[in-house]
């Protein structure tokens, strides 16, 4: 019985931590801009799409993990530079809008450059699970919760400790404000999306061999982890990785405790009621706007 | 302006005029047309992809040869994206504006069904390329299918699990229409085959993770063996936690996997796991007495040349779907539809990628159990079951 919850706990975890990954990324440009990037999981996915093609061409892994980050970032800029930008002044929701049609795009181009079927990617350190009691974990997982751990702490330093990081803070809280101190507004946009790209590609290509990977695998991504990133509080790293794991530990137990049939349902209800209590996220920031 | 214009209407008129001579003058040129509405991109884009390259190689290969009844065949593809309301445009589409002689697709039994009331409002005959036992059950006068059902996929398996000695089954299932349909299809023809069903789980589409499920199985009282009924990725991630996990009980997949891309998604867990397909995929080591093996080695000598990829049995199935309606046109020596269809229903002793197929006015489907072969994976590919 011991053995089966450990069981239980693992398959959270190793849920749990993907979803944290996917949630990181979209605290950055919600802290730069306020919008929530819809192509995030499509970053996630060109993360992992790009690793799985260098790898098959050849390269070594540290060298195709280096590369899927280079082509996350490189996303991140032409979505800003070529969309967001020529956007000018639109308002949030308009921005919200471009990049739902961004996503589209990265995914049917994907769907042309990667095909339509699934590849995986090899684990980083052996396919051998970890015993634990009689309750095993693949040693993947240890990699996603480790590079998820290592995004939070560089995160924090960097909207922390340096000056870019507080400028992007302060454009997101008054742009008026922040051009009048003299932050360049445009660079902190810019820099906002290829770091989260970056974030999004890293953490695709860490998970493609769990998740696998194919050109639409950024959409059921992108779902859990916006939904870790609100449960959390949006803009908040570790709150997206707390949100990322609750949701992984409550599918589930609930999946082990009532039924699998419900699996999906019972973390919504519990989202539900938890952005009830609490609107703005778990570790979200109580910010009074006003009107 | 006005005397432009008066131009531009005369010679309008001047060349319907004669285009409409011409066609009069040589009517055996126009082309017999086949509508097709495929899943070539979307969720079910590894199956409606295959189907749509197969029809388009062998209309082409049928061309080269003279085509049919002395007239070319001409494919009319619209790809509905595994959308039911797209499919159904799409059919209305090929049938009121296209005036398709015959419909072959619905890749998904979600896009069929869109079809069917269609296709038996404007009585076309329709060949549809989905799983499910509802597309032809009960049958309907203008709707026939090619693949394997989920039921016969149940029933093979119930019968080599007997084989076996085994009989308390852990059922894990997809929660999409393929597997929910698999579920029910399984649950039904259980007690005819003295199962018992001892643990009946969900798992989702692009989970990544289901050790809780298998975990659960695993911890049920007498479970003899795992049976798991998904497509695509998701009966992969199954496989991979069922190695993580060490389990030794029996796994059994149904057809829904039955593409190369499985064994090489699941790597070396896939190994000794049992499902039922169709022959197409065991071409090379099948018997030479096997009454499939030249149309199956025929069919994959053919696509592998020009596609460079591996066959599945979903491009398959629109094979059998394009001969049996090239068979039946041949038949009726026309392409009134009323005569089409009644020809395609008397089809006896048809010869496809996924079996021997002989229609009647209550089996549209016109497969029996005897057209899906157990196969094993075994060193990193399919072997014939023992």
């Amino acid at each position: 019985m011991l053995s089966q919850t450990l069981q239980y706990l693992f398959s959270g975890l190793t849920s749990g931590a993907i979803y944290a990954l996917a949630a990181i990324g979209f605290s950055v440009i919600y802290n730069a801009s306020g919008i929530i990037n819809f192509a995030q999981g499509e970053f996630i996915m060109l993360g992992g799409v790009s690793a799985v093609l260098l790898t098959a061409a050849g390269a070594p892994l540290p060298l195709a993990l280096a590369g899927a980050v280079v082509v996350g970032a490189l996303a991140g800029l032409l979505l800003v530079k070529l969309a967001i930008e020529r956007a000018g002044q639109a308002s949030q929701a308009s921005l919200i809008i471009i990049t739902i049609g961004a996503s589209i795009f990265l995914q049917g181009l994907a769907q042309l450059v990667f095909g339509k079927g699934q590849k995986a990617l090899r684990p980083f350190s052996g396919e051998e699970p970890i015993r634990i009691a009689s309750a095993t974990l693949l040693p993947q997982s240890l990699w996603v919760i480790g590079v998820g751990a290592a995004l939070v702490l560089l995160l924090a330093w960097f909207f922390g400790r340096t000056r870019l990081g507080k400028a992007l803070l302060a454009t997101a809280h008054n742009r008026l404000a922040a051009q009048l101190v003299g932050i360049d507004v445009r660079l902190v946009l810019a820099v906002s999306f290829v770091i989260s790209a970056a974030i999004g590609a890293i953490g695709g290509a860490v998970a493609a061999p769990i998740t696998f990977t194919s050109s639409d695998v950024g959409v059921m991504l992108g779902l859990k982890g916006f939904v870790a990133a609100t449960l959390g509080g949006l803009g908040n790293a570790m709150g997206a990785v707390a949100g990322g794991l609750i949701l992984g530990f409550t599918e589930a137990l609930a999946a082990g405790y009532i039924s699998s049939a419900y699996k999906d349902a019972v973390p919504f209800v519990l989202i539900i009621f938890i952005l009830l209590v609490r609107p703005r996220g778990l570790f979200g920031a109580k910010v009074t706007e006003r009107a | 302006m006005r005397k432009l214009l008066m131009w531009c209407a005369g010679g309008l008129l001047a060349a319907v005029a004669s285009s409409g001579a011409a066609s009069a003058e040589v009517p055996p040129a126009n082309p017999i047309k086949l509508g097709a509405t495929l899943s070539a991109t979307g969720v079910a884009a590894f199956l409606g992809d295959p189907e749509l390259k197969t029809l388009q190689l062998y209309v082409e290969m049928i061309n080269a040869k003279g085509g049919v009844l002395g007239r070319k065949l001409e494919l009319i593809n619209y790809d509905d994206g595994a959308d039911p309301n797209k499919a159904n445009a799409n059919a209305k589409r090929l049938i009121e504006e296209d005036k398709v002689d015959f419909l072959i697709g619905g890749t998904t039994t979600g896009a069929t069904m869109a079809i069917i009331p269609l296709a038996e409002k404007a009585e076309i005959p329709f060949i549809s390329l989905a799983g499910a036992v509802v597309i032809v059950e009960p049958p309907k006068k203008w709707v026939f299918k090619t693949p394997h059902t989920d039921r016969m996929a149940a029933e093979k398996i119930f019968l080599d699990m007997k084989k076996r000695g085994l009989d308390k089954v852990g059922l894990l299932s997809e929660n999409s229409a393929f597997g929910q349909s698999g579920k029910k299809e399984t649950l039904g023809v259980a007690r005819k085959h003295g199962m018992t069903i001892v643990a009946d789980e969900t798992y989702g589409p692009k989970d990544a993770d289901v050790t809780t499920q298998l975990t659960k199985i695993k911890g049920t009282a007498g479970v003899q063996a795992i049976l798991v009924f998904g497509l695509g990725q998701g009966p992969a991630v199954v496989t991979m936690n069922y190695g993580q996990l060490g389990l030794t009980l029996p796994l059994y997949q149904s057809h829904g996997v039955a593409s190369e891309e499985y064994i090489k998604l699941s790597g070396k867990a896939a190994e000794g796991v049992r499902l039922p397909a169709s022959a197409l995929l065991v071409a090379s080591v099948l018997p030479d007495s096997d009454p499939q093996k030249p149309v199956v080695t025929g069919y994959v000598k053919a696509y592998t040349e020009r596609y460079k990829s591996d066959v599945s049995t979903f491009g398959g199935h629109a094979y059998d779907g394009l001969m049996l309606a090239v068979g039946a046109i041949k038949r009726a020596g026309s392409t009134d539809k009323a005569k089409v269809r009644d020809a395609l229903e008397q089809t006896k002793g048809f010869i496809g990628t996924s079996g021997v197929v002989n229609f009647s006015p209550t089996d549209h489907l016109g497969l029996d159990l005897s057209a899906f072969r157990m196969l094993e994976i075994r060193n990193g590919t399919w072997t014939l079951a023992k």
